[in-house]
């Protein structure tokens, strides 16, 4: 049974776009700010389909099953992962939305969707920019479920054991994700996008 | 002890790894695939032995060969590719070869799919080999629980000189959650009085040892099984491991291992806030089986309602361990579908009317 404090999160998009990184990112932020956490990713014969996707839950207690029916956050990079995972967010949810892959179009009024054209950011910017992450600043700034130390601690974490290199692309993709905010009705302020 | 975020695989590839790994045998198939992979990486730095087996049934018959030795050997698998390595199971229990697998279940029958399952319950603790064997099975519900019980199936395979397997589903194999790396702290028995280690020379060589699944001599066989039996009824009077979970003074009795247990402990303690009274057994080790334990806790419950990803397979222990002290009733989920807890719940809301004319409170 789902406490009040559990908060499904499904992560998806298509293989290199760094779905399941992004998933990996909270999860091990979630353990530095010592929550409860799980991280599934979908395995196998999928993946081999090109479309990637990750159901990450964070929790004050334990967590009974890593899957789940019904989302509170989505981060859809794609347009398959949209149109297949639309309808998993739950009322008032919010959806985190790579509008370069999706159009602006929006399926649902009974959900926030936060819309930016994340891939054409990522391919106009001078520095090198990646959408996940992006879109992960995105996601702590609307939601707040994670502090914004915690995931930079994560993402130092994260970067160094895997490529040192990344972690300043890492985090200036974080910045930028975190401070693009466009006024989409239900956003508090307009924000100036940041790196592009 | 800090926790790390860790995929159950390899975590369980590293508890071995802790557990003084010298051998690792595998064929690839998915769910159980980063555990080969971890294994790759990881034995060749330590001057351990890797091989990529060109089969399974390679792979569990070089498990034979080192583990005869004495050697702290493992192979892992999936599903359709541990029955492949049945027979050479019931060989290592007849040669009585501390064996170790690691089966992470996949949803069958046959090739099935790769979804998670725990279909492989009979696979497991009936044995699709032949002849009065049993293999120890330990099944674990979290991956802090995989690592600590991947140490014990080590422990206990030399302990019985028995092959034991670690029972985890896709889910467990796949998942990532903080997980406490516990050290190793159980002491590997002895082999040295009965490895086959090669006789030695001049003063040293002491006379041949056989370890053999073949007996064609006289009352060979008989007192071979004999033997094994006395050694399996020592398992069962001395190894069983179970969790029980307000157990006590509850009405309806869930049992359940695996992940599934996980899930049903969250819906106990849900359907507690609704004031109705459920509790949790849930079998450890699932052989050997804790049949006493579980009757004692099934006695005056009104119903026990038994969970799987399978047709009801440990049902079967289930319903032989309490011999019907009480009503029994089945949630199961095939084909690699996964029970969610609400559907746990109203099913208790059903049975409480049912059989104890209670109904929920404010929660439901």
């Amino acid at each position: 049974m789902n406490s009040n404090s559990e908060k499904h999160i499904i992560v998806a998009g298509f293989g290199g776009q760094g779905v399941l990184f992004l998933g990996t990112t909270l999860a091990e932020a979630a353990i530095i700010e010592g929550k409860n956490t799980t991280w599934i990713p979908s395995y196998g014969a999928e993946m081999r389909g090109g479309s990637a996707n990750c159901f990450v839950i964070i929790s004050d207690s334990e967590i009974p099953s890593p899957l789940f029916d019904e989302a509170d956050y989505g981060i859809f990079l794609s347009k398959a992962a949209i149109n297949k995972f639309d309808n998993t967010i739950k009322k008032d949810g919010i959806a985190v939305v790579n509008s370069s892959m999706t159009g602006e179009r929006t399926l649902r009024d009974d959900i926030n969707y936060v819309m930016e054209p994340l891939s054409d950011l990522a391919a106009r910017s001078k520095e090198k920019m990646l959408l996940n992450i992006m879109a992960l600043g995105l996601l702590i700034r609307k939601t707040g479920i994670l502090t914004k130390e915690s995931v930079i601690k994560a993402l130092e974490k994260v970067s160094s054991a895997k490529k040192p290199e990344f972690l300043k692309f890492n985090l200036e993709s974080f910045e930028t994700g975190y401070n693009l905010i466009k006024s989409t009705g239900f956003n508090d302020k307009k924000v100036e996008m940041a790196g592009c | 002890m800090t926790k790390v975020l860790m995929k159950g695989n390899k975590a369980i590839a590293q508890a071995a790894i802790n557990a003084g790994l010298e051998c690792y045998f595998g064929y690839p198939i998915t769910p159980q695939n980063e555990i080969g992979e971890f294994m790759s990486d990881e034995m060749p730095k330590l001057g351990k032995t890797y091989i990529s087996a060109e089969s399974e049934l390679a792979a569990v018959n070089m498990l034979i060969g080192a583990a005869s030795t004495g050697t702290i050997s493992m192979t892992s698998s999936s599903s359709c590719a541990i029955a492949l390595m049945q027979e050479a199971i019931s060989a290592m229990a007849t040669a009585e070869i501390p064996g170790v697998i690691i089966s992470v279940m996949r949803a069958g029958p046959g090739l099935g799919n790769i979804t998670p399952s725990q279909g492989d319950y009979f696979q497991a603790t009936k044995g699709g080999g032949n002849g009065d064997y049993r293999t120890i099975v330990l099944a674990p519900s979290s991956i802090s629980e995989a690592v600590e019980l991947t140490y014990k199936t080590f422990y206990l395979a030399f302990k019985y000189r028995n092959p034991a397997m670690l029972l985890a589903d896709g889910m467990i194999g796949q998942m990532m959650e903080p997980v406490e790396l516990k050290p190793f702290d159980l002491e590997i028995p002895d082999s040295s009085d009965w490895e086959a280690d090669g006789v030695g020379e001049g003063v040293n060589k002491r006379p041949f040892r056989k370890l053999v699944s073949l007996h064609m001599q006289g009352d060979d066989l008989p007192k071979l099984n004999a033997k094994l039996q006395a050694k399996y009824n020592k398992i069962q009077a001395e190894e069983v491991m179970f969790e029980e979970f307000m157990t006590q003074d509850a009405e309806i009795l869930i049992t359940a291992f695996g992940t599934v247990a996980r899930v049903a402990k969250s819906v106990v303690q849900e359907a507690r806030k609704a004031g109705l009274k459920v509790g949790l057994f849930r079998p450890i080790t699932v052989w050997p089986f804790p049949s006493n334990e579980l009757k004692k806790a099934a006695i005056g419950k009104k119903v026990l309602l038994d969970i799987e990803l399978n047709e009801g397979q440990m049902l079967l222990d289930v319903k032989a361990a309490i011999d019907g002290v009480c009503s029994v009733e089945l949630i199961s989920k095939l084909g690699g579908e996964v029970v969610k807890s609400h559907e746990i719940m109203e099913k208790i809301v059903e049975l409480s009317k049912k059989y104890t004319g209670k109904k929920a409170g404010a929660i439901c």
